[in-house]
């Protein structure tokens, strides 16, 4: 399995490619190969262009420049299908769009073979079962083809995609984050399917967060960063250092302008908080004045803290403490009134209300201070509306625009700025930056300092590694639903944080 | 230049083609535009603009409310049977349907926002029951003044003077039910526009899971918007016994889609894209005066439905085609 040379499979040549969304690249000049019988890694940072490359490839865009050879010959990829014909398959991570859970496994693999309207019009259902356990068989799943899809695990429709993906006769294969949400056995047993298809000559290319997987099953690593390939070497050239530092580039230390408030008395205490897979015993402090940073990949279960925490959903066991007193919020409405406050991570589904003006949304959970007798005061909520604008220096024609028309860090403006004059005293951040333009971004930055001055507390949970070694007093590293390190100011790398959320196992490095 | 013709067209072609539809019957019938006329209009559509006000308090949460049109025909009979048969005071005759209503407004939100079965299915089979109960409560029979039981005797009871009143009486030379329609409309525009309750309910539609993270507390407020609906039914079922002086089987079916017709091409008025009180209103004037205009011009009656139909898609087309045109 060293040297991937074109055994049984065929060979796949991206050259040069060039994308850019309004104007700005997303990819320049990006060069990727994959020969059949060969597990290719993709790996970069948030932003760095993956799945740009990977849509490009299967079809879902189509490449401002550059050009896609299979054995040599150029192929256009202009739609889904097309990438198909070609035999380039995609197994998504959000593996519930791509099934039709009322259908049984058989259908759902030999769904191709449904929606076509050659072949005869009506069903043979002995054959289709026959024809789908082949498949099973073949690939050693042992699912029932006639289960219902809605039954089956996350792991368990996975396979059903990947079984999908071999009765469509794939010669390239796309893995996205297959294993972020699978236990360790699951991963395991996919590790195996894909040594399965990398012996039937089928190119596999296996996009992950976590290194040590990297490392013992892929053939060669091809590292991306701000959309442009660094280096591609095979993992026998490699090790996970290098890869870490060609993840990361330069520096970013000096962008964030820390500001070192007095830490004050405890604000928050949490003691074994769990739920489900996603938050397993967690406990954390936060001081008044404290900035704490709780960092993970994807998927390591911060969303679900910063929800357990805000009452948004109700924790198996634990406690929460907040100045001392004991909280146990069973909604929102009663953790925003002991003083916590989210920002949540899906701006635009939670954070703001898209179709309502910028002034309704500063407002929402000040009403009750602005009202008398049940009458909103218009003056107040300008007054309150227009303040809140100019000091977080939103970029809106008016308070009466439509939050959705704004800029991704105006609308995080937004849903931060709503909190602002509430009494809260423990702000939890979850991803605050995500989409967020580099200039909102410092203000943001400046916005959270100066909370903290105020003496409040900030939870701020991030997959942006840099951003919690610039701001935060404290950085907590959470993977896989534990926190299983905690550094101090200044105490770590982005190495180190990195190596930590990536399965945080030293035996593996 | 073209966007600035659709931009206008959107937001006042509701209200042109109502002048346009009034102008066209006025020419084609000196009796249209007359105020006997127009107030004959308002005062035929005041009872379904208090169901389909019901109806856009439930739409504003993002909810639906199919079993408005049943609470109507409960709370006419419950009304009638209140007076002839058992002769109750005036007061009681108002209070208790509206106590229904409420009820029927909890029954639904309990399945809606505590079962949580979506809205349109709960209020159907809310919709079969409260019809169920009317027609078992009545025996499948209307109530009427001093009516003939099965078994010979008559009921003891008349419907009350004062109480037809509040259906057929006028103040000021204008129809009382016109009053409380115009008093209602204006009311509930307020209250949508600058009350904390309205404003939470608009938020609650708008995105829920964005305003329960905000601190509202979706439950209660979405409750409260079927407990109005409910009400809002049960006050059109009491004005509809006293305009017509009986308690009339099954009165409330066809507003039930009347209503919805209202409310839907009120999302058309002003480009609001949304429920809205005063859309609503408006909607109700428009199918008002496409019935009054077309009998007066001897169409047939059944034929007037397909012209509603056809109004009311030319007003969700207009909705829709620009929602998605302008997604946010």
């Amino acid at each position: 399995m060293t040297t991937p040379t074109a055994s049984a499979g065929g060979h796949l040549h991206m050259k040069e490619i060039y994308k850019s969304f309004a104007g700005v690249p997303a990819l320049q000049e990006v060069d990727f190969s994959l020969h059949g019988g060969e597990i290719h890694a993709l790996l970069g940072a948030n932003g760095a262009g993956k799945s740009t490359l990977m849509k490009i490839l299967s079809g879902a865009y189509t490449a401002d420049r550059g050009s896609i050879t299979i054995d040599g010959q150029p192929v256009q990829l202009n739609s889904p299908a097309a990438a198909k014909q070609a035999g380039i398959q995609c197994v998504y991570q959000e593996v519930d769009t791509s099934l039709i859970p009322q259908l049984s496994v058989a259908e759902n693999i030999l769904l191709h073979q449904l929606t076509t309207s050659k072949g005869s019009p009506i069903l043979n259902w002995k054959s289709l079962y026959r024809e789908a356990e082949d498949i099973l068989n073949t690939l050693g799943f042992a699912i029932s083809a006639r289960r219902q899809v809605s039954e089956l695990s996350l792991a368990e429709k996975q396979l059903v995609l990947i079984a999908r993906v071999m009765a469509e006769k794939a010669r390239f294969v796309i893995l996205d984050e297959p294993t972020a949400p699978l236990s360790m056995e699951e991963a395991e047993r996919l590790f195996g399917i894909m040594q399965g298809l990398k012996s039937q000559g089928i190119g596999v290319i296996f996009i992950s967060h976590r290194l040590p997987e990297i490392f013992r099953v892929c053939d060669r690593i091809t590292v991306m960063r701000d959309g442009r390939r660094v280096s591609t070497v095979s993992v026998e050239d490699t090790n996970p250092g290098e890869v870490v530092h060609n993840m990361l580039g330069r520096a970013f230390e000096e962008e964030y302008p820390k500001v070192f408030t007095e830490i004050g008395e405890p604000l928050l205490t949490v003691r074994q908080l769990a739920a489900g897979r996603h938050v397993q015993d967690v406990s954390l402090d936060v001081c008044r004045g404290e900035i704490v940073a709780v960092v993970g990949l994807v998927g390591a279960g911060k969303t679900e803290l910063s929800k357990l925490l805000f009452g948004a959903e109700q924790p198996e066991r634990g406690t929460v403490e907040l100045n001392g007193h004991p909280v146990r919020a069973r909604n929102p409405h009663q953790a925003i009134r002991s003083g916590i406050v989210l920002v949540p991570e899906e701006r635009r589904k939670e954070g703001i209300l898209v179709k309502e003006s910028v002034l309704h949304n500063l407002s929402l959970p000040l009403l009750q201070s602005i009202t008398s007798l049940g009458i909103i005061s218009g003056r107040a909520e300008r007054r309150h509306g227009e303040g809140l604008i100019t000091s977080l220096g939103i970029k809106t024609s008016s308070g009466q625009q439509l939050t959705g028309y704004l800029s991704g860090g105006n609308q995080q403006k937004v849903a931060i700025g709503k909190w602002m004059e509430t009494d809260a005293d423990l702000f939890i951040l979850d991803e605050p930056t995500k989409g967020v333009d580099i200039g909102a971004k410092r203000d943001i930055f400046k916005v959270i300092g100066n909370l903290a001055q105020q003496g409040k507390g900030i939870l701020y949970l991030t997959c942006e590694f840099d951003e919690a070694l610039g701001l935060a007093d404290r950085i907590l590293v959470m993977c896989d639903g534990r926190i299983t390190r905690s550094f101090a100011y200044g105490e770590a790398s982005q190495q180190d944080l990195l190596y930590h959320a990536s399965a945080g196992r030293e035996e593996l490095v | 230049m073209k966007h600035r013709i659709a931009q206008f067209s959107y937001r006042y072609g509701a209200l042109i083609f109502i002048g346009l539809v009034l102008v066209f019957f006025s020419v084609y019938n000196q009796h249209f535009f007359t105020y006997n006329n127009i107030t004959d209009i308002l005062r035929s559509i005041s009872i379904v603009t208090f169901v389909a006000i019901g109806i856009t308090i439930s739409l504003t949460v993002d909810g639906f409310d199919l079993s408005a049109g049943s609470t109507v025909s409960l709370t006419t009979v419950v009304v009638a049977a209140m007076m002839v048969w058992y002769e109750m005071p005036l007061i009681l005759v108002l209070i208790v349907p509206i106590m229904i209503g409420a009820l029927v407004g909890l029954l639904n939100s309990l399945l809606i926002v505590k079962i949580r079965i979506p809205d349109l299915l709960a209020t159907l089979a809310v919709m079969y029951i409260v019809s169920g109960i009317h027609r078992t409560y009545t025996k499948g029979y209307s109530i009427y003044n001093n009516m003939q039981f099965q078994d010979g005797t008559k009921a003891p009871g008349v419907m009350l003077d004062s109480f037809l009143w509040i259906g057929q009486g006028r103040l000021l030379g204008i129809p009382f039910p016109v009053i409380l329609m115009l008093v209602a409309i204006v009311a509930m525009h307020l209250f949508f526009k600058y009350t904390r309750g309205g404003r939470q309910m608009i938020m609650t539609g708008s995105n829920e899971e964005a305003a329960r993270l905000s601190g509202l507390r979706v439950n209660r407020i979405r409750t409260l918007a079927y407990v109005a609906s409910g009400i809002f039914a049960a006050i059109g079922g009491i004005l509809f016994a006293a305009r017509v002086g009986s308690g009339q089987i099954d009165a409330g079916s066809s507003m039930q889609m009347d209503a919805l017709a209202a409310v839907f091409v009120g999302y058309s008025v002003f480009g609001a894209g949304r429920p809205n009180i005063i859309g609503t209103f408006f909607g109700a004037v428009l199918m008002g005066v496409l019935v009054n205009g077309m009998t007066m011009l001897h169409v047939e009656y059944y034929t007037t439905d397909i012209i509603k139909g056809a109004v009311l898609v030319l007003a969700l087309a207009v909705t829709f085609i620009h929602r998605k045109r302008q997604k946010v």
